[in-house]
């Protein structure tokens, strides 16, 4: 039997994990609400902030704060960057078209960051201020696992505000309601759009950045496995509701952590265990836990 | 005789009833117009009658089948063919293949002789060509056989889309808005066009439609539909006069 | 009309005969090397052509043929590997008993592989055929990892991710001049399958299906029947695809099955136009030969005495580049969706009428 001490670590830990996880599917779950497209350069967003961090840091010797808030501008623009580039011109194309342009988009930047970065993982400077090791009752936590939600959840209080009470926020719920309507409204769409992009890139930055300092190895292809999970985070909350993608998140980082700390001997499936997941709520839930299912108008 | 015939269905989304203990029957070689003001339930009766939706309650009968529970394909193969408010054709294929794909159900033949080419599929194949040859050459869309379906002006892709639905031999037609988006000069044609196939094809036809002058030009009975009611039934100069269709349509002051 | 249907028939015939001409001749002047390139080229027409089925020609956007391919794979590794080479293999587990002895000639297995990807496509296809779009296609993504998750854990079944080595080369004889026979054999059987399906009364459902679903049903066509079906053959045809890369190569493990590969046949199917088997075709040649040329983009490159250095993942670079373009700017690929027909080229060659 597991001792308290054990699982109260694991509790923590895997909250710790859902905070991540829901900051990332947030992104996701706004461009989709709006676009109804699966940014698959999320994941690859993600990792671009960790290593905007990486290099304010150590090339360019900047104070940790410094560094990243650099590395969340940059990330913000990059995701904006995507949009223009990737997305825009194909406003009008068929879906598959714009998944396939989406999938391109993020290949592009992996291999990019292969050949700019390289392919050897590199160690994250964690500033002592996160990596810092407290003992609470004989359990010995690293200080992140405890910023990691209160980040998130102040970053999630910025959100809700942004959404529900600016005016480009009321514009963001326009258009995810009714695309054309909110058009012919005068809304411009596509600033609308691309603020949206701005701000997934940026809770992604926020949380590639917390990731890096939780798990500090730097890959150019670490993002695709968030990435993906976050997304069945977003999917299983409900796809296009905030609330539901930050549920999402924590029912899938803890889960995660439960059922490996629990059956330590499906710790080998442990990648598989979203997708398992995601398939069961497709077929039995298909909006999601807190989404709305939508029949097409015939 | 009666070939189609709901039983009270009733059709609830949520809290909302689209369409309450709705009784329609349909005789024979009849053309029957099922009208109502915006949003009065017709399309989502099409859509139940065709099992787009599950009736939530209620049954309908075609052909004294039950078919309340039948998947959409199973109901066209027994006899209904519909079209569509907002045309639906097969845009990236040409005008021939569309009328042609109606009759894969009735092919009959597994995908295996299908590939291997078997004496008796080629003969179907053949025979199939043959039929949507003449059903284009009878809806004079027989010249356009190889353009893409998209490239039909639009009175044209309502015609072929009729086609289409005539090409899976159906003994109902329903028709949703035949006439939406046509000048007079084309609804005029249309109405003939109507009672042309009903003459040789033999069915009979349902159609939703908001331009009076073709419901009752061509309908020899109605429905009237308001917020999901049947509020009144009757021949063209009856459903005219009829205080209830009036007020519905016109509103009371 | 009826003489130029015998003239195509002849003109079909005449070209898979040239075609068998042509493959004697490469297989006597290329060098170990070409004829691998031109191997891999045939393996990929087959598993391009089998993916543009389900998402060229049926519209489901199915990211799930890496899955296939390794369930392939793996079938056709393991039913052809000796049991010496399978217990050099297994050196960390033994493996499991009942596969210990199991040894089949080449053909049969190969056939075996293709089933057992078509069960796997079939098992997978009925709970997500039902969805849509990016939900079908983040769901058979999900069964691709899925798959590779299993295989990287069925330690005494699979070797787990020390993969299999040793791999039979492909054919009866284990001669290496007998590979071009089996791979373009397959690839013709292929195209001339799939000519035929989509140009019968199936494969004009699959086209309206993909144009219209919800019109595609009100015409009769059962929407579940007929997806599965392309899904199962789709999945048949990745499997022997799948089973031929292993062999070809010679190695196999969980890791050869990534995303990446699923991504590397899109990318043909796309640059070669959705919904085209010519394309297909010719796009899989083209890429496998670029990416191969392109190598030299990874590694270092002399030019008049000066060395330039070459960057590991440039290759990859250009070909995700070049699927942007296209898919911006040229989003019918090659070939969109026509196909080569003989009568264009008879009409060609014939002096007009007029």
């Amino acid at each position: 039997m597991m001792s308290f001490q054990t699982f109260m670590q694991h509790l923590v830990n895997g909250i710790s994990l859902g905070s991540l996880y829901a900051l990332i599917a947030i992104g996701y779950t706004m461009v989709y609400g709006i676009l109804r497209l699966i940014n698959f350069a999320h994941g690859d967003i993600f990792m671009l902030g960790t290593y905007f961090a990486f290099y304010a840091m150590t090339s360019f010797m900047l104070p940790w704060w410094a560094a990243f808030v650099i590395a969340i501008v940059l990330t913000c623009v990059f995701g904006m960057i995507i949009e223009r580039t990737a997305y825009r011109p194909l406003r009008n194309s068929p879906k598959i078209s714009v998944m396939i342009s989406a999938i391109g988009v993020s290949f592009l930047i992996e291999n990019l960051a292969i050949v700019l970065f390289g392919g050897r993982p590199k160690a994250f400077p964690i500033p002592p201020l996160f990596g810092n090791i407290i003992n609470i009752g004989g359990v010995r936590i690293a200080n992140i696992v405890f910023i990691i939600p209160v980040i998130t959840i102040i970053s999630l209080a910025i959100l809700l505000y942004i959404i529900n009470k600016t005016k480009i926020g009321m514009a963001m719920r326009a258009v995810s309601k009714d695309y054309q309507a909110s058009m012919l409204m005068g809304i411009d769409v596509n600033h609308v759009i691309s603020v949206t992009f701005g701000i997934g890139s940026v809770l992604a930055a926020i949380g590639g950045i917390m990731w890096a300092m939780r798990y500090p190895q730097l890959m150019p292809l670490m993002g695709i496995m968030p990435g993906l999970k976050c997304f069945i985070a977003a999917v299983v909350g409900g796809i296009g509701n905030i609330k539901g993608a930050v549920i999402g998140g924590f029912i899938l980082g803890l889960s995660e952590i439960l059922i490996v700390a629990f059956l330590p001997e499906l710790s080998g499936y442990r990648d598989a265990f979203a997708f398992v997941f995601l398939i069961l709520i497709l077929l039995f839930m298909p909006g999601g836990l807190m989404g709305e299912n939508i029949k097409e108008k015939v | 005789m009666s070939i189609f015939k709901t039983d009270n269905i009733t059709m609830r989304f949520g809290g909302l009833t689209a369409v309450s203990n709705l009784n329609i029957n349909i005789e024979e070689n009849e053309i029957v117009g099922l009208i109502g003001p915006n949003g009065a339930g017709k399309t989502t009766c099409f859509n139940m009658i065709t099992g787009v939706y599950t009736a939530t309650e209620g049954k309908i009968h075609f052909k004294d089948v039950d078919i309340t529970n039948e998947k959409t394909h199973n109901i066209t193969k027994l006899g209904i063919a519909r079209t569509f408010q907002n045309i639906r054709l097969f845009k990236d294929l040409t005008v021939l293949d569309n009328v042609v794909i109606a009759n894969h159900m009735r092919l009959n033949s597994n995908i295996v002789s299908a590939v291997i080419r078997t004496p008796s599929y080629i003969k179907k194949e053949k025979y199939i060509h043959e039929k949507s040859i003449n059903l284009l050459k009878s809806v004079g869309l027989e010249d356009l056989k190889d353009e893409k379906a998209s490239s039909l002006p639009y009175g044209k892709q309502r015609r072929l889309e009729i086609a289409r639905a005539l090409a899976t031999d159906p003994k109902l037609l329903i028709l949703d808005e035949p006439a939406a988006g046509m000048n007079p000069q084309e609804s005029l044609e249309l109405m003939g066009f109507i009672k042309e196939i009903r003459k040789n094809h033999k069915l009979s036809i349902l159609m939703i439609e908001h331009h009076m002058q073709v419901v009752m030009g061509v309908c020899e009975r109605m429905y009237v539909l308001d917020y999901g009611v049947l509020i009144a039934e009757g021949n063209p100069s009856e459903i005219q006069n009829n205080p209830k269709v009036i007020e519905a349509y016109l509103g009371v002051d | 009309m009826k003489e130029r249907k015998n003239i195509k028939k002849l003109l079909n015939i005449g070209a898979i005969c040239f075609a068998i001409v042509l493959l004697y001749i490469f297989n006597q002047v290329f060098n170990s090397f070409q004829m691998r390139i031109f191997n891999l080229c045939g393996i990929y027409v087959i598993l391009a052509l089998s993916l543009n089925l389900i998402n060229g020609f049926v519209g489901l956007f199915s990211l799930g043929h890496a899955g296939f391919m390794a369930v392939g794979a793996y079938t056709c590794a393991l039913l052809t590997m000796s049991p010496d080479m399978k217990a050099m293999n297994f050196f960390l587990e033994p493996i499991a008993p009942w596969l210990e002895n199991i040894n089949l000639p080449f053909g049969s297995a190969l056939i075996v592989s293709g089933l057992m990807a078509a069960i796997a496509g079939a098992l997978i296809g009925a709970p997500v055929l039902r969805l849509k779009d990016d939900y079908l296609a983040i769901a058979t993504l999900g069964f691709g990892e899925i798959i590779r998750v299993i295989f990287t854990n069925t330690q005494s079944i699979t070797n787990g991710s020390l993969g299999l080595k040793g791999l039979a080369k492909i054919g009866w004889f284990n001669a290496s001049s007998e590979s071009i026979w089996w791979i373009w054999g397959i690839v013709i059987l292929t195209i001339v399958f799939m000519v035929r399906l989509i140009g019968s009364s199936y494969g004009r459902a699959f086209k309206a299906i993909r144009e219209d679903e919800i019109a595609a049903e009100a015409m009769g066509i059962n929407l579940f029947k007929h997806k599965m079906m392309a899904f199962v053959i789709g999945a048949f045809l990745a499997g022997i695809g799948g089973a031929l890369l292993g062999h070809l190569i010679g190695t196999i493990d969980p890791l050869m099955f990534r995303f990446l590969l699923t991504f590397n046949i899109v990318l043909i199917v796309v640059l070669g136009g959705t919904g085209s088997i010519t394309g297909s075709v010719i796009s899989a040649v083209i890429v496998t030969v670029a990416m191969e040329a392109l190598r030299v983009l990874d590694g270092n490159i002399e030019i008049g005495g000066y060395m330039i250095q070459g960057i590991p993942g440039m290759r990859m670079v250009v070909f995700s580049l070049l699927l942007m373009i296209v898919i911006l700017y040229y989003q019918r690929g090659l070939m969109g969706t026509n196909e080569f027909s003989w009568d264009i080229l008879i009409k060609r060659f014939k002096p007009s009428k007029h």
